[in-house]
């Protein structure tokens, strides 16, 4: 529950700090200290990508010593205006850029951003694990969700609310409304609708999940690389009839799951230099590898 | 000549730093009008296009990055500072009415600099070690104790910040205690007054102006707090109070004013108007938020001058 306010100062120290360096071209900045050169790649954006960006720049450090991968959070939005801005190299994103920012980037900076898909990732639907119920379909978790959606109460998903929320009051867990997962499941389970009134609005994927596992009444959507022993999937299935799926990996790949999404870096222009290198490094086996050690889905080889 | 010379540069340097002095005195009320003006002009746009007051102060509906109906109504967060500030003074009040009281009328010697110092470390304290305290320690007390569903509530924002204006007003109702002239202790216990006789028949009454701007610049404290009351809310646009019972909400979550500039401010991007010099609609999140931030600084600077004016009664009231 840390993460909630230090994401938050780490990514305004971020911008602060950032603001006074110049040069931040997709290459990379070199600097000189004590000698030995070090390029520094900023990489700023999505907080569902936050922990799998800082293993991909720890494991990096073993592979090239000599470049030095900067990772902080703050949400899809931050990191794509950041690099609207140019004071990133890479931004991360869990939802693809908007067609205006695109337009604001080109204007700016002169260059395209360019979209790389790194990973993907399924957007579990998390409950407390005393919670007997199993499966809910996309329009139950629509009406939960929805802005005057009708459900409101575990006994109108069939859950026995005595035996684990004594209340029966569902309590909605939410993201900030910079979050990529924010508008990736406003889009996919909602329609492009709004959400209710109401919800509490976490600021971290890790965040959401420690609420659920403390509280009994409550359910949550985050990146399923965040599930604990203290919480549990429900199965989604796509409607009334529908086989329900557990977010696997299998599940995603195969496009089963239907709350799943690609996992986005971006760059101003083609990468270059120590940028492009670290890319190509991502989507290399190690790079991959570390996809799966987070509990992310890899993508299929690149070469099919 | 040269002696000429050596006054002249003299006088002209004696001038030089009094018109520095003079700068740095100046600068804060220029300062002060500065920050008007950037936080009215960045808000402009939208004050004089989309806003509506109705809108604004009449509706919980606060929607502004929706993609289908975007609504900018602010009263759910307007109430949410308003709830988090009063509960805050409701526990704070008492508390450090009780400590001042304590400070300058019944202790002395070494309990009195503890309790000072004591006091003043809790003002150093960071807001968002507050906002930490909230979350893991009053979070799941509240959780366990209450029937609420979840920690993060009105009621623990409250604590927090009652904790954090807490300072504030224990020491400058000190202040004003200790204003009181001896002669009316005096006078009060010659009377055979008890000394809490004396404290809240003589004392309070005495110096009822400053212990009211003590309790007005705490309320300034509460409603300006950000990143404790961020972290301890639960951060959920919601009416803290309505018409259902039991009208006041303490267990549920809210959102303030300021947690909700800090939270969305990082996102909305500041975009320039088009050749004919309409904005485009996602330039709204951005300017709304300054509008917020505008109400803010009203609300502020209306307590601030406040207590001043009344602290200003009270040394006109001493002199005659």
């Amino acid at each position: 529950m840390i993460g909630k306010g230090s994401s938050l100062v780490l990514s305004a120290v971020v911008s602060v700090a950032l603001v006074g360096a110049s040069g931040c071209d997709s290459g990379g900045t070199t600097t000189d200290s004590g000698g030995s050169a070090r390029t520094v790649i900023q990489n700023t954006g999505s907080d569902t990508m936050v922990n799998l960006a800082q293993s991909w720049a720890e494991e990096y450090r073993e592979v090239k010593p000599d470049v030095s991968i900067e990772v902080s959070g703050g949400g899809s939005g931050v990191g794509i205006r950041d690099l609207m801005t140019g004071i990133v190299d890479i931004a991360n994103a869990s939802r693809t850029l908007k067609p205006d920012e695109e337009a604001q980037a080109k204007r700016k900076t002169g260059k395209d951003p360019i979209e790389f898909t790194v990973a993907y990732d399924g957007i579990g639907i998390y409950v407390h694990k005393d919670n007997p119920l199993e499966e809910i379909t996309l329009a139950q978790l629509a009406e939960i969700y929805r802005e005057n959606g009708s459900i409101t109460k575990w006994s109108q998903l069939g859950a026995d609310a005595d035996s684990f929320c004594s209340g029966d009051d569902i309590v909605v867990f939410s993201r900030q409304s910079n979050s990529g997962t924010y508008v990736y499941f406003r889009e996919a389970v909602l329609g492009k609708g709004d959400f209710r009134l109401g919800t509490k609005d976490l600021h971290g994927s890790k965040d959401v999940v420690d609420a659920v596992a403390h509280t009994p009444c409550g359910i949550g959507y985050s990146g399923m690389g965040y599930k604990t022993d203290e919480v549990k999937f429900l199965k989604v299935s796509t409607g009334e009839g529908q086989p329900s799926i557990l977010p696997t990996t299998e599940n995603v790949l195969s496009k089963k799951y239907p709350i799943a999404r690609p996992l986005y870096m971006y760059t101003l222009g083609e990468p270059t230099g120590a940028a492009k290198e670290y890319i190509d490094w991502v989507f290399s086996e190690a790079g991959q590898k570390v996809v799966v050690e987070e509990g992310y889905v890899p993508i299929p080889s690149k070469s099919s | 000549m040269l002696r000429d010379l050596r006054d002249k540069l003299v006088v002209v340097r004696e001038r030089l730093i009094v018109g520095l002095i003079w700068l740095c005195g100046v600068s804060s009320i220029v300062f002060v009008f500065g920050i008007f003006y950037f936080v009215f002009r960045e808000g402009a746009p939208f004050l004089f296009s989309r806003f509506d007051a109705g809108e604004f102060f009449g509706s919980p509906e606060w929607y502004p990055t929706s993609e289908v109906n975007k609504r900018y109504g602010a009263l759910a967060l307007i109430l949410g500072t308003a709830s988090v500030t009063v509960l805050a003074m409701v526990i704070s009040v008492p508390f450090s009415l009780g400590s001042a009281v304590l400070i300058s009328e019944f202790c002395t010697g070494k309990l009195k600099e503890t309790l000072k110092v004591t006091i003043e470390f809790l003002a150093a304290v960071p807001s968002v070690v507050w906002g930490f305290i909230g979350l893991v320690v009053f979070n799941p007390l509240i959780r366990n104790y209450t029937p609420a569903s979840d920690g993060l509530c009105v009621l623990n924002g409250g604590i927090v910040v009652a904790f954090m204006s807490l300072p504030i007003i224990v020491s400058i109702a000190e202040d004003a205690l200790k204003a009181v002239p001896d002669s009316y202790r005096e006078a009060a216990i010659a009377l055979g007054a008890t000394r809490w006789q004396m404290v809240y028949r003589v004392l309070f009454p005495a110096a009822k102006n400053g212990l009211l701007a003590a309790v007005l610049l705490g309320v300034g404290r509460a409603v300006g707090e950000t990143m404790a009351v961020l972290m301890a809310t639960g951060h959920s646009v919601r009416m803290p109070i309505d018409g259902k019972f039991p009208f006041f909400h303490i267990l549920e979550g809210c959102r303030t004013l300021t947690a909700t500039i800090a939270s969305e401010l990082g996102e909305a991007a500041r975009l320039e108007p088009d050749p004919t010099g309409a904005y485009p609609e996602e330039a709204n999140h951005y300017q709304v938020l300054f509008v917020l931030g505008l109400l803010l600084l009203l609300i502020t600077f209306t307590i601030n001058l406040t207590a001043d004016l009344i602290v200003k009664g009270v040394r006109k009231q001493d002199e005659t």
